[in-house]
């Protein structure tokens, strides 16, 4: 049998170090100068797939095979050469400027299409959510175009136990699927048969670092000049796997325009407004014993302290 | 059967062993919420819940309705024992579908979090994540002007930013709300809900949309209890020593508080992930929150921004938590707790 594994991932803005360079003098993010990153839940999901696929075992018939798709401009390949680095399979960029402005409706709309077009597969991998807007979203949605089970806040894959005692088996339709899901009062362990959509959280692992060999091989990765251009009808050669990133736009997924990007999103966005943190009042209160008992003093008068 | 309601998913806990049946905080305040939503849009406040032998637990349905509930959907299984993604998420849409609803609230719970994009997505509606305030305003889109939709306030970006996000044309209307953020409100016992008992194959889900089998639930205590702790002692990585750990235990028993931490204090394995503060941990809101060796990333800051007094101490006189704290210590954790421990014992 060969386990078919998609994994999505997202290129998102560092939100999570903010630098002193991007802050603006009012307190506010300037959010152009914050690098572009793998989003991290997404190289967790990654290495969940990674481990999978090693861990079926050698010199049996089973194997597994990693593709991993993103949604996103001509940039976002940076992230599927990045996860060409870890060992992946393949990559998919879907990329159009009518996906521009997608909410998590419209996402996840055009993820499935795209992972429709690639046929077969039984386990889909995604980070729980992307830092720059914190959603958890598009996993279950994606399983729901899908039609597919989901388990969402995995902490761990526990076991792929397959029904069939032939390790030969051809389908993977029997195979059963045990996680440790994460909830606020504790663990749920769970069972699922494939095809099943799992998201996954930082806590799962610690996604390995790119490979120098695999670095070496990928280093000329990038999408063609053809492939922005309708023109293009460049066959997928063996020749070009190293180089040539697979684009889809809105044609090659048969999507729906008014389903995707801005004209499918039904959330719209009336306002954003900058956090600013400040006080207005605020006490400076030297290190010594006077001052911090005057202060536990003031704190207790207040019923702060009892 | 009036339309256009707010429907608000009541969240239990129906299936953990060996703790007693109760509704979830969060989806009361919901209620609570929703009843003032619905006193603008003059309609009614529903609640939907899902679990098994409700039957014996009318005296906690009836409790629910004392917060404002007007109607109850209960759909009472033996399969729901258990959450499970798929039959609770094709339920609850076959619900919506029936009633047309014109806002469905969720809290922002692992549960909440994992069907209401499920949801949201057979029914091609707006759903809004994590929300920290709901309005009702007007939204104006191509001289086109829509009143009272809902106004959904979220922070986003990292917590760098508050957006209000609008679904204007979607019906429903769909939102995940975070515990803690809206008020309850007092219960009027004399407050009655009407209960309707829903049936699963009525709501089309099968047998066949049972996909995950529950082997087995681990409940874990939790050692601290953030949400509802007056005071806070947290510490940063620049008071992660061993030491300086011991000394913030210290204080907060002699305060009378509860132990926290930043991000990169429980990434760094000194305490567990229960005690940390921030946008990916917990948001608190306690009367005195002392931050001890902690920077104020934006992170940490959003998660207790909003406690009544913040207490700032730090060896580094720049340090961005200073722009937020009521008082500002300069100085080293070691040194200084234990000032802060003496004074408070003296004092009595």
């Amino acid at each position: 049998m060969c386990l078919k594994i998609i994994v999505t991932v997202k290129q998102v803005p560092d939100t999570h170090n903010i630098t002193g360079d991007a802050m603006k003098a009012d307190g506010t993010v300037n959010r152009a100068l914050l690098p572009a990153i793998f989003n991290p839940e997404d190289l967790n999901a990654l290495e969940e797939a990674l481990k999978i696929k090693e861990n079926i075992r050698v010199g049996t018939s089973a194997s597994a095979s990693i593709t991993v798709v993103t949604m996103g401009p001509p940039k976002a390949v940076e992230v599927l050469k990045e996860s060409l680095y870890r060992g992946v399979d393949d990559v998919v960029l879907v990329s159009d400027s009518k996906f521009a402005g997608a909410d998590t409706l419209a996402t996840s709309y055009v993820l499935s299409l795209a992972i429709k077009k690639l046929g077969h597969f039984d386990l889909i991998i995604c980070g729980r959510q992307a830092i720059d807007g914190d959603t958890a979203q598009v996993g279950p949605q994606l399983a729901e175009k899908l039609n597919i089970n989901q388990i969402t806040n995995v902490e761990e894959i526990l076991e792929i136990t397959n029904g069939s005692a032939a390790t030969t088996a051809t389908t993977t339709a029997t195979t059963t699927f045990k996680v440790k899901r994460a909830t606020e009062n504790g663990y749920e362990i769970l069972k699922s048969k494939f095809p099943l959509l799992l998201t996954v959280t930082a806590t799962a692992n610690s996604p390995r670092p790119a490979s120098a060999k695999k670095v070496m091989i990928y280093k000329n990765f990038s999408i063609k000049e053809s492939e922005l251009s309708y023109l293009s009808n460049a066959a997928d050669t063996k020749e070009d796997k190293h180089n040539e990133c697979k684009v889809w736009n809105v044609n090659d997924i048969g999507a729906d325009i008014n389903l995707c990007g801005v004209s499918g999103s039904p959330t719209k966005v009336k306002s954003i407004q900058n956090v600013v943190l400040t006080v207005s009042e605020s006490k400076q209160i030297a290190n010594t014993n006077e001052n911090i008992c005057e202060l536990v003093r003031e704190l207790t008068r207040e019923h702060i302290l009892s | 059967m009036s339309e256009n309601n707010i429907l608000v998913f009541i969240e239990n806990n129906n299936g953990n062993v060996n703790v007693n049946v109760n509704v979830l905080q969060v989806s009361l305040e919901l209620i609570s919420k929703a009843t003032e939503l619905a006193k603008t849009l003059n309609v009614k406040v529903c609640g939907v819940i899902l679990g098994f032998n409700f039957h014996l637990q009318n005296e906690m349905l009836e409790n629910i309705a004392h917060y404002g509930l007007d109607e109850i959907y209960v759909i009472d299984d033996p399969r729901l024992k258990h959450f499970t993604s798929i039959p609770y998420a094709k339920a609850i849409s076959a619900l919506i579908r029936k009633l047309n609803p014109n806002i469905v609230l969720f809290g922002a719970t692992t549960t909440g979090r994992d069907i209401a994009p499920r949801i949201a997505s057979e029914l091609k509606c707006g759903l809004t994540a994590d929300c920290t305030d709901l309005q009702l305003g007007e939204y104006t889109i191509k001289n086109k002007t829509y009143q009272n939709t809902l106004l959904q306030i979220r922070p986003a970006f990292g917590g760098n930013i508050m957006a209000t996000i609008v679904s204007p044309d979607s019906s429903p209307s769909m939102a995940t709300v975070r515990e803690g953020v809206m008020r309850l409100n007092s219960v009027d016992p004399n407050k009655k809900a009407i209960i309707v008992n829903e049936k699963l194959s009525d709501l089309n889900v099968f047998d066949s949309d049972f996909q995950t089998e529950v082997v087995e639930i681990i409940l874990k205590e939790k050692s601290v209890d953030l949400k509802n702790a007056k005071i806070i002692v947290a510490a940063g990585m620049g008071a992660s020593s061993e030491g300086a750990i011991t000394l913030i235990k210290d204080l907060a028993r002699t305060l009378g508080g509860e132990v926290a931490g930043s991000r990169p204090v429980i990434d760094a394995g000194v305490l567990t992930k229960d005690h940390q503060v921030g946008q990916t941990g917990i948001t608190v809101r306690p009367t005195l929150y002392i931050a001890c060796g902690i920077s104020g990333q934006i992170q940490h800051r959003a998660g207790m921004e909003e406690a009544k007094r913040i207490l700032a101490i730090n060896k580094d006189p720049n340090a961005p938590i200073f722009s937020i704290a009521h008082y500002s210590i300069v100085g080293d954790v070691m040194d200084v707790i234990p000032k802060i421990i003496s004074a408070y014992k003296n004092k009595l």
